[in-house]
């Protein structure tokens, strides 16, 4: 069984096929970026993109990736890069408390906003309603999509 | 097979830091300067953005040979490479990791620009390294600008000498020292090897600057870790890696306080990925070990899959039979007695018997779990009778000693690595996650092992805050002003419950506490502004009944009662502060132009240090039939729409005006998501709800608008904000919906009573 993340090919023979794509990336790939936070599909933590879909990693078994493409939050810029206008208004928004829940907002913020450029804040709220936020950074998180809206057009 | 006694866990309530008691203790003492080479330097810098695969050296042992790195304290570390800081506290979302170096970094007068952070090794020359009680700002203001000052003392000295010319005519500004009359400038980096040769002046000889030339305080600066956080660098302590790292689970007897009899071990071990399986005694403390069988695998989910597949008999003798419902029907009977009195000032039965109008309320509140995004977890490896820790922890200085205890070691062969966590809320406190890691770990030496607690595991064993009932009864004068008040109340045995440091006690003439302990065999420990959290909502809450019963505007009885301009007898409350809040929020808030079909509500409640005052603006839908509740009661159901919480607060002046603002934020997200829909239950010892799909906490789209005014006189010290923006929200809500639709709420959550958030 082979899966691509973020544009690499990794061999995973001798993994059970039923693992949830979240371990395989956390313990296998060293990609820990995605976190966990519930198991059970509850909070987003776990966020991933599947091609262009988010999807919570936690519950996604990895033999159901296919040849489709995984990307991470560590997908979204490689180190030496710089980051992306999506990364760069969480860091000038100041989003973040702990930071935990962090990736997973920002995934399916990427998946939102490469099907609607522009959301108003009702579509920014469907969007992210699967994501909690313990910290409550909930409105830092709506106005950091509305700025990297306005960067990405 | 177990001869540890475990039917005393619920008496062993671990220690709950509140405001009114004792500070903890903090180390001062001076510790001698520390060195660092260069390439000790490097490899620290090395860890900015979170490279977790390296551990900190041992710094204590490194001495600069060369003479080039100018470090006078523990927290600033200069040569020719760069600027480093050390942010001495753990880092748990309340921003101390970005707001304490700006402390250094003001002092010292750097560009923000030019500095990097590190998190500091657990050393006690930083002092006390602890996240808890809104502790950090205030315990690290004076000791961490001193450091920054007497740097920058000695980099000026260095300069003046270099030039030969006085000190008294250098200034310095984003890390140079200037001399202006000769035009001359030097950057920090380059005077750093003079500056490592001057001698460390003494505290009497450095001047703080003047708040007006502050160029950094009270700015807004991204949190330090942005960078990493949004890159999805490891961070975490759940992110820790190691070579040859393993993974652990471990089953505890969902009735806390159960012994292991039985468990099907050979099955489990023989699944794939199992490597090792067995049982643990427990070290007879209830905050450490307790009893329970551990699994070690080679991945996570195998563990997970094995601890599903476990099957463990237990022998509950000693175990929790805690049930929320038996508890609701005796608690309404426990506050028909009187109970111990813990607060008697005046005449209270006087004051009944001669003034007729009076308000009574019954309330109560469920428990909560803390729930921070990232369960528990810790990593650990025992190696040759030493012990080395990767820990999520608020008070790592506190948890090495449990965990030496937990691996029957000596302290001193503990080593603890402080990583980030993922939200503490109080949680983190407790070291029973890094115990249970020792302990594990000891059996399975000499290599690492990440213990990863499932959500179910971090709630079912959480410290709560526990539940309460309260009987309130007051009476006003002909005035309408408050002059009788008799608070009687059931909370969870331990904790003390209403004492004569939370308002409005010392303010009211005749006022009577009672209480009375309920025993509870699952642990309660501190939870996000302990006391206040539940006690803002019942006394806020009940002064508005009062003020209603007296035919007052809420808001000038709130003033009324707070008086003339004092500070209270008690960790620092002044009541001109309070009034200012309470009159910049209602203002700020449109008290006296309230808008068509909404309501408001006001609260004031100091803890923490804090004096914070909120207004709520609701609407309230209508009736919409019924909806069964937790209790099995039938309720009318009805919506909550929270537009808009504004807030004043005074914690003195601000450090980082953004961190700041998110911790407001935060707070009345937090309280809103706890006041409306969050309860843990129990029944036959058991925790009912275990995972957010039952425990659901308040999403995006239910988020108000909050305003946030920062009041800074000038004339005090700043305090923490982690946690006293909390305790005003919950009774401003209630009393907003009261406003709203004349409804009383009286039960956290308030879903009992039928409300629900849109
Ligand atoms: S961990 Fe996947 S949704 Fe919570
Ligand atoms: S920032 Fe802590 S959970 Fe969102």
């Amino acid at each position: 069984m082979k899966v691509s993340v973020n544009n690499t090919t990794h061999d995973l023979t001798g993994i059970d096929p039923s693992t949830p794509l979240l371990w395989v990336l956390r313990d296998h790939l060293n990609l820990v970026g995605t976190k966990f936070g519930c198991g059970i599909s509850q909070c987003g933590a776990c966020t991933v993109l599947i091609d262009d879909t988010a999807v919570k990693s936690c519950i996604y078994p990895i033999s159901a990736v296919g040849d489709k493409d995984v990307t991470t939050i560590e997908g979204l810029a490689s180190d030496e890069e710089e980051l992306t206008p999506l990364q760069q208004a969480w860091v000038d928004v100041d989003v973040a408390q702990c930071g935990y829940c962090q990736a997973g907002q920002i995934m399916a913020t990427e998946a939102l906003l490469r099907e609607n450029p522009n959301p108003t804040d009702a579509d920014i709220n469907t969007a992210l309603a699967g994501h909690l936020c313990r910290c409550g950074t909930y409105l830092r998180v709506r106005e950091a999509v509305k700025v990297a809206a306005k960067h990405r057009s | 097979m177990t001869t540890l006694d475990y039917s005393d866990i619920g008496k062993v309530i671990p220690r709950v830091l509140r405001e009114d008691e004792t500070t903890p203790t903090v180390f001062t003492e001076p510790q001698p300067p520390i060195k660092l080479d260069r390439r000790q330097f490097l490899k620290l810098t090395g860890l900015v953005g979170g490279g977790l695969m390296l551990s900190f050296a041992p710094l204590r042992k490194v001495r600069a040979q060369d003479g080039t790195v100018f470090s006078p304290n523990v927290f600033v570390k200069i040569d020719a490479e760069g600027i480093l800081l050390y942010a001495p506290n753990p880092e748990i979302g309340q921003g101390v990791k970005t707001s304490l170096p700006m402390m250094l970094a003001e002092e010292l007068d750097v560009a923000w620009e030019d500095v990097r952070v590190v998190q500091a090794p657990i050393d006690r020359a930083y002092g006390g390294q602890f996240a808890g009680g809104s502790m950090s700002t205030p315990t690290s203001w004076e000791p961490l600008r001193t450091a920054g000052a007497t740097a920058r003392h000695m980099l000026v000295e260095a300069a003046a000498q270099k030039w030969q010319v006085s000190a008294d005519t250098l200034s310095t500004q984003n890390s140079m020292v200037k001399h202006a009359s000769s035009n001359r400038e030097i950057s920090y980096r380059e005077l750093a090897a003079d500056a490592a040769k001057i001698a460390v002046p003494s505290r009497e000889s450095i001047k703080f600057k003047d708040p007006k030339q502050y160029r950094l305080l009270g700015k807004r600066i991204t949190g330090v870790d942005n960078d990493a956080i949004v890159r999805g660098k490891p961070l975490f302590g759940i992110d820790q890696m190691l070579p040859g790292l393993k993974y652990a689970v471990y089953q505890k007897c969902p009735a806390i306080g159960g012994t292991v009899k039985s468990a099907n071990l050979d099955e489990v071990k023989k699944m794939p990925g199992v490597l090792q399986a067995g049982v643990l005694e427990g070290t007879g403390n209830a905050m450490e070990v307790l009893p329970g069988v551990f699994i070690i695998a080679d991945s996570t989910w195998a563990a997970f899959q094995a601890k599903r597949a476990l099957k463990v008999e237990w022998d509950e003798n000693n175990a929790s039979k805690d049930s929320w419902s038996e508890t609701v029907t005796q608690a309404s009977k426990l506050v028909e007695q009187a109970g111990n009195r813990t607060v008697d000032t005046g005449d209270v039965d006087a004051a009944f018997a001669a003034n007729e109008r009076q308000a009574e309320g019954y309330y109560k509140y469920f428990f909560v779990s803390h729930a921070p995004l990232e369960p528990q977890n810790c990593t650990a490896m025992f190696k040759d009778g030493e012990l080395e820790l990767w820990a999520p922890t608020q008070t790592p200085t506190w948890g090495m000693g449990p965990a030496a205890r937990a691996a029957g070691i000596d302290q001193s062969k503990v080593k603890l690595n402080q990583l980030r966590c993922g939200g503490g809320f109080g949680r983190r406190l407790y070291n029973d996650f890094m115990c249970e890691a020792a302990a594990i770990a000891k059996n399975y030496p000499g290599v690492p092992v990440k213990l990863q607690w499932t959500r179910e595991d971090d709630i079912s064993y959480d410290l709560f805050r526990g539940g309460g009932f309260h009987k309130l009864r007051g009476c006003v004068d002909e005035q309408g002003k408050v002059v009788g008040w008799h608070n009687r109340h059931a909370t969870i045995t331990g904790d003390q419950g209403i004492g004569s440091g939370q308002f409005p006690m010392g303010m009211v003439d005749n006022l009577r506490v009672e209480h009375t302990g309920i025993d509870w065999k699952h642990r309660c420990a501190a939870w996000r502004a302990p006391g206040s959290n539940v006690f803002g909502f019942v006394l806020m809450s009940f002064l508005h009944e009062l003020a209603h019963a007296g035919g007052r505007d809420h808001r000038d009885v709130l003033l009324e009662l707070l008086g003339e301009e004092r500070l209270m007898n008690r960790g620092g409350m002044h009541t001109g502060r309070a009034a200012a809040c309470v009159k910049l929020a209602t203002e700020k808030a449109g008290w006296t132009n309230k808008k068509e079909g909404r309501g408001l509500g006001v609260a004031f409640y100091y803890s923490h240090a804090g004096h914070i005052a909120e207004v709520a603006e609701v609407s309230v839908g209508d009736v919409e039939g019924t909806v069964t509740n937790r209790q099995g009661k039938s309720v009318q159901k009805r919506s909550l729409k929270v537009h808009k919480v504004t807030v004043a607060a005074d914690v003195g002046p601000i450090i980082n005006l953004s961190g700041a603002e998110n911790q407001v934020q935060g707070s009345v997200v937090d309280g809103l998501s706890t006041m409306v829909d969050l309860a843990i239950t129990f029944e036959n010892g058991r925790v009912q709800e275990t995972n957010f799909d039952k425990y659901r906490m308040l999403r995006m789209g239910e988020t108000p608008e909050v305003e946030v005014h920062f009041i800074n006189t000038g004339e005090h010290s700043p305090t923490g904000l982690g946690e006293p923006a909390f305790p005003p929200l919950a009774p401003a809500v209630g009393n907003a919906i009261f406003d709203a639709c004349g409804y009383r709420v009286r039960t956290l959550p308030i879903s009992e009573e039928g409300f629900y958030l849109v």
